[in-house]
């Protein structure tokens, strides 16, 4: 309806249907595409160059110190000493074993693998969202693996396997073990201390408070340290606790705290009226906090739960202070040995610690998002 | 002025066992509740007896939901007796699940379990209080379901349904605990007119029942067609409480007709 039949209309009925019309036409090809995202402005133009400029500055140096210039394949140190301006990658072969087991004894390599391996398995059956009977994984993984790694790992007599003390344990084991460790173990915890600071029971909210507090407040070296050094006061005179579950624990409490407020966040944002209409049906505290409240609230901050578990796995690097043979401390010892001293070998060995981290975070950041998506799509509100 | 007084009994003679105190489902005597320093219910006195429909009415902010909230114990009162199905409410835990058990409640924002589908919103309270074993619960929701007329929605999510619909899914959620008594906190006020009248016509069923329900609603054509009483609140107080017909035509307190001046136009 024009204008001008509108103007002199005070009563208007409609006597044609109104045909539905396609949309107008679409831009589509590459060159709308680029059109609308690359140079959409002055702005956007000049930005779109400035980071093409980047990339061809970058790009051909990387392509070159990994790739071109490299030594690929060499027996010892000699061919990287005279090559300067590329990565040394024999130097990772040769050293590989010792990245993955640390100083674990050669002979007995086959009961670290069978450990990962098995870990692996169960880990991509429990986190593959269409696979069948998770509630049956989710049992093997955390009940009965970690027995078998345990008796596995360091062996008994008793079942002819030789003893490996905890201080021959180091490369990826250890690392892959205390980040483990660390995330499985600071889930549950910070969902308690989370309940606890939000608890009406003064002495509760007071002990987990003061606890969040104080963790998240001190370095993490620091809490390792006092791990370390203060584990051993707080148990029965005689007992040593492992010097390798002395970080671990230390570890666990540390993402705790952290996870905790990650936790409570996500309950605060949850609605009055869930907690009322769990409690008009009858349900008690803890049910309305496992069935209604908890699975709300964590879904809410899945983001921030993979931050605080990739920022975990990343400081897991620090266990090495208290003398644990980590991943990093491994290619630290190994390009620090004098067959292998060349320009370029420790940045060859960093760059490929890098690229393992980035690996396992990345992976890490992109499940949590698939995660997230099919969160969205169930529920669509 | 005490409100129950005898206007109330006369209404009730037809029930001979109106006096003897197990027929009574909900009493408040004397009740009294403070936000802070403010006075939100002032001795509020109320019985209601077993089957009895009341609608309660009266301006926003006079107590209305505190008071309905009491029965069931989402909020606390302070001072006074709540008896309900002959259970008194005190800080005793588990007297007040056992209350919340016989009680269903629905909210004027449903409250419904978002992450939950349907059927799971309505098999969740049966499983994990009632310890009802998974198929029965499931045959008990269905059944209800189909009761308010939207059995074929038990598979979505509440996300996915209109305010009408979950708000029928809300009633059939408590109704699944199988509940002797429906408090219903102006479950009518959050939706877009048109959905209004499926949700009462399930209310209206409801009473027809047989179902004990209070009901705090500004739907007077409700409160005609099935109250028994008619409950005026006003400042946290029970102003005025008689049968509809009383109560719409013949008002006695002045805060009464200013109400209903302004609500019935
Ligand atoms: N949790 C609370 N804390 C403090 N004041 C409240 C709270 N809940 C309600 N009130 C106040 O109590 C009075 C009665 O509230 P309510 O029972 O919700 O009234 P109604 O349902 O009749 O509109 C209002 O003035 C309201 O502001
Ligand atoms: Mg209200």
């Amino acid at each position: 309806m024009s204008d001008a039949t509108y103007a002199n209309q005070t009563a208007y009925l409609r006597t044609t249907p109104a045909p539905a019309e396609p949309p107008p036409a679409l831009a589509q090809g590459p060159v709308a595409w680029a059109r609308q995202n690359l140079f959409s402005g002055p702005v956007s133009a000049l930005l779109t160059l400035a980071s093409i400029a980047f990339l061809v500055w970058v790009i051909p140096g990387l392509v070159r110190f990994l790739i071109t210039d490299a030594v690929w394949h060499a027996d010892s140190g000699e061919v990287c000493r005279a090559n300067q301006g590329g990565a040394c990658w024999p130097f990772i072969w040769a050293k590989a074993s010792f990245f993955w087991y640390g100083p674990y004894p050669e002979s007995q390599h086959w009961r670290v693998d069978l450990v990962e391996v098995v870990g692996a398995a169960l880990i991509v059956w429990l986190l593959w969202q269409g696979a069948p009977k998770r509630n049956v994984a989710a049992l093997l993984f955390f009940v009965a693996f970690p027995i078998l790694s345990f008796v596995l790992l360091r062996g008994s007599d008793w079942l002819g396997l030789p003893v490996v003390t905890t201080d021959l344990w180091g490369g990826v084991l250890v690392t892959l073990l205390v980040s483990l460790v660390g995330i499985v173990f600071s889930l549950p915890l910070g969902v308690l201390l989370a309940l606890g600071r939000r608890s009406k029971l003064p002495i509760v909210n007071a002990i987990c408070t003061g606890f969040i507090e104080i963790v998240r407040g001190v370095p993490f070296i620091i809490v390792l340290f006092m791990a370390n050094f203060m584990l051993p006061l707080f148990l029965p005179e005689g007992w040593t606790p492992d010097r390798l579950l002395r970080p671990l624990v230390g570890t666990a409490l540390f993402a705790a705290a952290y996870m905790a407020e990650v936790v409570r966040g996500g309950m605060q944002a949850m609605p009055k009226g869930q907690y009322e209409g769990a409690a008009s049906v009858g349900l008690g505290y803890w049910q309305t906090m496992r069935l209604i409240i908890l699975p709300q609230a964590l879904a809410l901050v899945i983001p921030g739960i993979v931050s605080n578990f990739i920022s975990l796995f990343k400081d897991t690097t620090l266990v090495a202070i208290v003398g644990i043979f980590d991943f990093l401390r491994t290619i630290e010892t190994a390009y620090n040995d004098p067959n292998w001293t060349s320009p370029t070998t420790s940045a060859t060995g960093l760059i490929t610690a890098a690229a393992f981290y980035w690996v396992f975070c990345f992976g890490m950041s992109r499940y949590s998002q698939g995660v997230e998506r099919r969160l969205r799509a169930g529920r669509r509100h | 002025m005490k409100p129950d007084g005898t206007l109330t009994m006369s209404a009730v003679a037809a029930s001979p066992a109106a006096r003897t105190g197990s027929d009574y489902a909900v009493e408040l005597a004397g009740v009294h509740k403070w936000y802070g320093a403010f006075h939100v219910l002032r001795d509020v006195n109320l019985r209601v007896r077993k089957g009895e429909k009341i609608v309660i009415c009266g301006p926003s902010g006079s107590g209305k939901s505190t008071m309905i909230r009491c029965i069931n114990r989402l909020e606390e009162h302070q001072k006074g007796n709540i008896v309900v199905n002959g259970t008194e409410l005190t800080n005793d835990l588990r007297r007040i699940d056992e209350v919340r058990r016989e009680v269903g409640m629905c909210f004027q924002h449903f409250n419904l379990f978002p992450h939950l589908t349907i059927l799971e919103n309505c098999t969740l309270a049966p499983i994990w209080v009632r310890k009802m074993p998974k198929k029965d619960a499931e045959e008990i929701a269905m059944k209800y379901l189909t009761r308010v007329r939207i059995p074929e929605q038990a598979n979505k999510y509440p996300g996915q349904l209109s305010g009408g619909q979950q708000q029928r899914v809300a009633i059939a959620r408590s109704l699944c605990m199988n509940p002797k008594i429906m408090l219903f906190d102006e479950p009518t006020s959050a939706l877009d007119p048109e959905m209004v009248k499926e949700v009462l016509d399930t209310m209206v069923s409801l009473a027809n029942e047989g179902m004990t329900m209070l009901c705090v609603t500004h739907e007077m054509g409700f409160a005609r067609q099935v109250a028994d009483r008619v409950v005026f609140m006003d400042a946290g107080e029970i102003v005025e409480m008689n049968t509809p017909d009383q109560f719409f035509s013949n008002p006695r307190h002045e805060r009464t007709r200013l109400f209903l001046g302004q609500i019935l136009h």
